[in-house]
């Protein structure tokens, strides 16, 4: 087992607080290559912004299954679009935002991290019934002060700051900087019977975008796309059972069986299931349903590729602060490093059998 | 003037919820400690700060009042873990997901949470994407349900946990603005009064539970019965969202309120003292009640002659108040010379037209 402790949790603090708007990723591209470099027989960055990293096993060449592991680097937030002067700018969302979240934050606009607020208007100048109504993006502003400056196509991020809280952690874009830690740590521990192709992609929260070159890329035998799905854990209002919560923070990694756009690849699934069990490693299957991830575009590449998903879950998508527990991205990169493992040319050789 | 942002952003940084407003008043405390003769507190939590002026005794005094409490929340009931939460003050619901929080836990600890909505599939089909009312939302604090129920009780208070931030042009963005900016100003009065002379006794006051039943307006005024009262508080800035008459440009000065919730006489007197001084300001009205501890000190005991000076906070009642550190200081100023200026006989001076 790659070992996992402090210097992982400093790595995904560092990858948290940084900031990397879909299609301005920079910022996360720079701790990625950093990282890897020293680990890889070839990195490069392509047309798109992509990270593409190759690390060789050593086994004998045609022994070796070309796998390849993805994480996306990019995450939701906001464009300046316009500016209405004396520091206060008009934005769009990017990527899937609920709007109810904005109210009575602070972001960073930029490379320079400009800090700034997104206000709302005093509860003391409105009547009941616009209380009751939603504050609709275009009466929203991202607030720099006075004297601040920003330029129409900065993209802004939260400023949420990583902290760890009891078995949890919180911060700001888990989806996905979690996989992509994950994944810099499946790299620095990769084991020698495969052909390691890491994907560090970019673009997913909008149209998957990287994952769709990147494979055409590696052109892998199979492909193992690491991201962090949403727990919907919470109490239901009215007391009831919770029979949607897509998964459960603490039970571990989230194998996806199917999601809105991709059937993954019931050999692939079965595989980290059985990997998991004969580990010993807790896993969960995630509640067949909507959603997607970077299997999506792989899987339709090329000629087709096998292809699954797993996730390390946690609470509140895409909103300011979200919660995952420690344990279960400790058994996420342990379960996909044993899974790379076992992987043999035969795991993708064997025929269709029915269940 | 000494920079007044550092001990500003000392009292946004702690809590001070209404009705619980200890963790301010210890801050506060000590700093006035530095400034003032004698400090005490009031039998409700107030707290009072002599400076003794040079007059013959017995002397009059002015009472100035900050407000130090602070809108929050408080636990109403624990569900698997997640904590359900009410109102302290007025709070808009639609500032409230997202927001980082500290939860008070009846432990002793101080836990951080954050205030969540469930998703839609666990709420009414009514409610959908809407906005949530706050029965609806929960405190998660990311730990287990075990280790919460040991330490969060029913009643445990929960305030807003986003640290400070400067934005450009001089201004400060964090929660509690309202009211830790208009101590700040009165703190910045008590700090040019150590170099002025001034014959009334000065009564400084940082007032508790202003944002639930202006408690500590009116306790601190029966207990002191000062000859005249002045209150501190924020006003309306413009902004996004926020252009009527109520409200009034960020940094361009401060705001002397008139209507009958203020002696027009005190209200005259501050603005030729302003204007003498090149202090910026401008004229906020309040057609009936300033909604400050203006209104609880003009009622209290016989009547005490009130004033209201106030400055433009922006987004008022969010963890993001903005607010022109400029605006604090001269507000701090127009104070300090307006109480250097009463003379002996000012009280017989207050006349109505």
């Amino acid at each position: 087992m790659p070992t996992f402790g402090n210097a992982q949790l400093k790595l995904l603090e560092k990858l948290t607080n940084v900031i990397g708007i879909s299609g301005d990723e920079g910022e996360v591209r720079k701790i990625v290559i950093e990282e890897i470099k020293s680990y890889v027989d070839n990195v490069r960055v392509d047309a798109l912004g992509n990270v593409l990293a190759i690390r060789l096993g050593r086994a004998r060449s045609g022994k070796r299954v070309r796998v390849m592991v993805d994480a996306h680097m990019d995450e939701v937030g906001f464009f300046i679009v316009a500016e209405d002067g004396e520091g206060i700018y008009r934005f769009e969302t990017i990527g899937g935002i609920d709007i109810r979240f904005l109210i009575g934050k602070q972001v960073f606009v930029g490379r320079d991290r400009i800090p700034g607020v997104i206000g709302g208007k005093p509860i003391h100048l409105m009547d009941g019934d616009e209380r009751s109504r939603k504050v609709p993006l275009e009466s929203l502003r991202i607030d720099l002060g006075p004297a601040g400056k920003a330029n129409v196509g900065d993209r802004a991020g939260f400023a949420t700051k990583f902290r760890r809280v009891g078995p949890s952690i919180m911060a700001k874009s888990i989806d996905d900087r979690i996989g992509v830690a994950t994944l810099i740590e499946l790299l620095k521990n990769a084991p020698s019977n495969i052909d390691l192709c890491a994907a560090f992609t970019v673009q997913e929260e909008i149209d998957l975008r990287g994952a769709k070159v990147a494979a055409q890329y590696f052109d892998p035998d199979l492909a193992l796309a690491i991201d962090s799905t949403p727990a919907h854990d919470l109490p239901v209002y009215d007391g009831g059972e919770n029979m949607s919560y897509n998964t459960k923070l603490g039970y571990g990694p989230a194998i996806y069986i199917a999601d809105a756009s991709t059937l993954h690849d019931p050999r692939l699934v079965r595989f980290l299931q059985e990997t998991a069990e004969s580990e010993t490693i807790p896993y969960q299957f995630r509640q067949p349903g909507g959603g997607d991830t970077d299997s999506s575009a792989i899987q339709r590449s090329l000629a087709g590729i096998p292809t699954v998903s797993v996730s390390v879950p946690h609470r509140y998508t895409h909103s300011p602060v979200s919660i995952s527990r420690v344990d279960d991205w400790k058994n996420t990169i342990n379960l996909l490093h044993a899974a790379l493992k076992k992987i043999t040319p035969s795991l993708i050789a064997k025929r269709w059998t029915s269940p | 003037m000494t920079d007044i942002l550092p001990f500003l952003k000392s009292m946004i940084s702690v809590s001070g919820v209404s009705g619980y407003e200890t963790p301010i008043a210890k801050i506060i405390k000590e700093k006035w400690d530095t400034l003032v003769d004698e400090t005490s507190m009031s039998r409700v939590g107030s707290l009072h700060g002599l400076k003794k002026g040079s007059g013959k005794s017995p002397r009059p005094s002015v009472m100035i009042a900050t407000h130090m409490d602070a809108i929050g929340m408080m636990v109403s009931k624990i569900t698997e873990g997640f904590l359900h939460i009410t109102k302290v003050g007025g709070i808009d619901v639609r500032v409230l997901p997202g927001a980082e929080v500290t939860v008070h836990a009846s432990s002793g600890d101080e836990l951080h949470g954050v205030i969540v909505m469930p998703s839609a599939r666990l709420l009414p089909e009514s409610v959908g994407d809407g906005v949530l009312e706050i029965n609806y939302l929960l405190v998660d604090t990311g730990l287990t349900p075990r280790e919460v129920e040991k330490k969060v009780r029913v009643g445990d208070l929960v305030s807003f946990a986003n640290e400070p931030i400067d934005l450009a042009g001089d201004v400060v963005s964090g929660h509690t603005l309202d009211n830790r900016s208009s101590v700040a100003a009165l703190t910045v009065c008590l700090e040019e009064l150590q170099n002025k002379s001034h014959l009334w006794d000065v009564w400084a006051v940082a007032t508790v539970q202003e944002e639930t039943s202006y408690l500590g307006g009116y306790s601190s005024a029966f207990a002191l019965r000062p000859q005249i009262a002045i209150a501190v508080d924020g006003t309306f800035a413009k902004g996004p969202g926020a252009n009527g008459w109520q409200t009034f440009p960020l940094g361009k000065g401060v705001g002397l309120c008139m209507g009958p919730n203020m002696h027009p006489f005190l209200h005259k007197k501050l603005k030729e003292l302003a204007d003498k001084l090149e202090i910026p300001w401008f004229l906020d009205v309040a057609p009936s009640h300033s909604g400050t501890d203006a209104y609880p000190m003009q009622v209290t005991a016989e009547g005490i002659p009130t004033a209201l000076i106030d400055f433009p906070i922006r987004y008022m009642h969010t963890p993001v108040e903005s607010v022109a550190v400029k605006d604090i200081q001269r507000a701090g100023r127009l104070l300090a010379e307006f109480i250097a200026s009463l003379e002996a006989d000012f009280v017989e001076t207050i006349i109505w037209e």
